[in-house]
């Protein structure tokens, strides 16, 4: 793990240059956001999204929260948290299984979620809606909740899977001459030992509800159960004429990922490197 | 739980190490364990799928019942220029998608993987598009691209004088490309750096004693040992290029015209538009072949299904 690939002493001129370029393509856009969000619409509409804002103002940040965002922000926090909780709870039962059970049962189990990953939410939208209106969902956080999480799972098994299939089969052996049931073995010994690529799954899962827009678009209507991204479609039109709003509510819909991101840059980042698998 | 294999031993203390012996299955889960799981996958995703293929071969306006009329739909389907043009478009997406953002995010990924200093820090920028939900970068990047305030007013020598960059079939095609890359080359740089940050170092040893130069080494070692981690990222890319709905709905929608109205986005108004929901079946089960018929392919190309290690043989 800790390797270290042996440096060449030449100096890599290629991929200097090849990462100042896209430095400026990632860092560009961001500046003229961040800019943007910060000007006011006369002066953006002047200056353009490049200028060095002089009069930085506020005022659009004030806007998009008395708007109700921050209540969509919630929305979609609580829906990230939930499908979480969900995907977890119930994929770290089946990758045990599919790992250590036997027969043909279990292995045709791995194939299902296999084939799942190929699933596009998209192609199964229509007989979606009709379940979760048949199970009166429609408009709740809920109808989101569901879907969301069964389409983490495919991915969430893979991942976690992966990561059991490392625990060599004398831990389990010695667990089994102790006596231990399975549910001791899962919960002391296979939970601990694969619990950066159950983090992995997790933080997947997570960022699926937190990007998600076809469920929240088919399934929610009102304002109460608005998500971020919808919010956001939806202020495309109400903001069409002021630029900076629309912006700045792009900005404050990152930031609590952003938040995330500083206090657990680590374990995001080894959560989704994980997914890559081995 | 653990009644479904109902095996816990009566006594443990008495007998000696020897005669001590686990039975096969012994304290291992039964099937029972992925049950809740699997049904719950069973109701959301693959009653769907089933549904979803029945639905193609009925008329269904949401309200009434659902009329059968056999193939109908799929005749109307073969015969219909708009879904032809549809499909290419988004096969030219998808295709231009891995075009771009696999090479781009191979060579960041291994670049990232080394651990210096420089390399962390600007790594650490290049994460952030990821921060940003594909609905928020699509916005942000409409108003970027926008004729009149946005960066083709400042910047012409780079968008070729060409200012409204979504006016046009192919520049608009050129935008999604570009968007969609922008976000999630991100994710599969991490991929990548993650694998190749777990390439043995003594395959590079060995090669430095053979001479092997900068380039060599990339294609030789690093790129091999880096296939499972392709696979896993193209499915990645194919999964989410066919059904990459927001971004067209929030940068063009469909536009111009319907020149960029993708199978996913002629699906949906289909069905929650012009409420044909039998037709957009149709569109969705022809979704779901070609996705199940890409992934298919990518497993059987590489043996990913068999779960092979790359580092078998070390």
């Amino acid at each position: 793990m800790r390797t270290r690939r042996p440096y060449n002493q030449r100096p890599n001129y290629f991929s200097g240059v090849a990462t100042l370029v896209w430095l400026l393509i990632i860092g560009v856009p961001l500046y003229a956001l961040i800019s943007a969000a910060l000007q006011t619409q006369s002066s953006y509409a002047q200056e353009g999204p490049l200028s060095l804002p002089t009069h930085l103002t506020f005022s659009n940040v004030t806007s998009v929260i008395q708007s109700g965002f921050v209540g969509y922000i919630g929305n979609t926090i609580l829906v990230s948290a939930a499908s979480v909780a969900l995907v977890l709870a119930m994929c770290v039962p089946i990758s045990y299984a599919v790992v250590r059970g036997t027969g043909w049962i279990t292995r045709g189990v791995f194939r299902i979620f296999l084939l799942g990953l190929a699933i596009p939410a998209q192609a199964v939208i229509i007989p979606l809606f009709l379940i979760i209106n048949q199970l009166g969902l429609y408009d709740t956080l809920w109808g989101v909740i569901l879907p969301t999480a069964a389409f983490s799972m495919p991915v969430s098994v893979l991942v976690i899977s992966g990561g059991m299939r490392e625990i060599s089969g004398e831990l389990y052996e010695a667990m089994a001459l102790d006596g231990a049931s399975p549910r001791k073995v899962l919960m002391d010994m296979v939970v601990p030992l694969s619990r950066s690529s159950i983090a992995t799954a997790g933080v997947f899962a997570a960022l699926q509800a937190w990007n998600g827009f076809l469920f929240p678009l088919i399934m929610t209507q009102s304002d109460s159960t608005k998500l971020t991204t919808l919010g956001l479609y939806n202020f495309v039109s109400t903001y069409s004429d002021d630029v900076p709003a629309l912006l700045a509510a792009v900005l404050m819909s990152a930031v609590p990922i952003l938040v995330v991101y500083l206090f657990a840059r680590r374990a995001l980042v080894a959560g989704l490197m994980g997914a890559g698998g081995k | 739980m653990t009644s479904l294999t109902g095996d816990r031993p009566s006594h443990r203390a008495g007998a000696g190490p020897e005669i001590r012996r686990a039975a096969p299955g012994k304290g291992r889960p039964g099937v029972g364990w992925a049950v809740p799981g699997l049904l719950f996958f069973g109701l959301f995703a693959l009653l769907p799928m089933a549904g979803v293929v029945y639905l193609s071969l009925t008329s269904w306006n949401g309200i009434t019942a659902p009329q059968f009329t056999g193939w109908h739909n799929w005749s109307r389907f073969l015969g219909d220029h708009q879904m032809v043009q549809s499909t290419l478009v988004t096969g030219v997406l998808l295709v231009g998608n891995i075009a771009v953002q696999a090479p781009i995010s191979i060579l960041l990924g291994v670049w990232s993987a080394g651990r210096q200093r420089n390399r962390a820090v600007l790594s650490a920028i290049f994460f952030l598009p990821l921060l940003l939900s594909t609905a928020a970068t699509a916005v942000m990047w409409r108003q970027l691209l926008d004729p009149n305030f946005g960066l083709p007013s400042k910047m012409s020598w780079l968008f070729l004088g060409d200012q409204n960059m979504l006016g046009t079939q192919a520049g608009a095609i050129v935008c999604l490309i570009a968007v969609t890359s922008w976000q999630f080359i991100p994710f599969h740089t991490l991929l990548y750096q993650g694998a190749a940050r777990n390439v043995p170092a003594t395959l590079y040893q060995a090669a430095e004693l053979d001479g092997a130069g900068r380039v060599r080494q990339f294609w030789s070692i690093t790129l091999p040992q880096l296939r499972n981690t392709v696979v896993t990222s193209t499915t990645f890319m194919v999964v989410g290029g066919l059904t990459a709905f927001d971004v067209v709905l929030l940068l063009t929608n469909g536009g111009p015209g319907t020149d960029t109205a993708i199978l996913p986005f002629q699906m949906y108004q289909t069905a929650f538009v012009t409420y044909d929901y039998g037709y957009a079946s149709a569109v969705a089960t022809f979704l779901l072949l070609l996705a199940t018929g890409a992934s298919l392919l990518l497993v059987r190309l590489t043996g990913y299904h068999k779960m092979n290690s790359t580092l078998e043989g070390l």
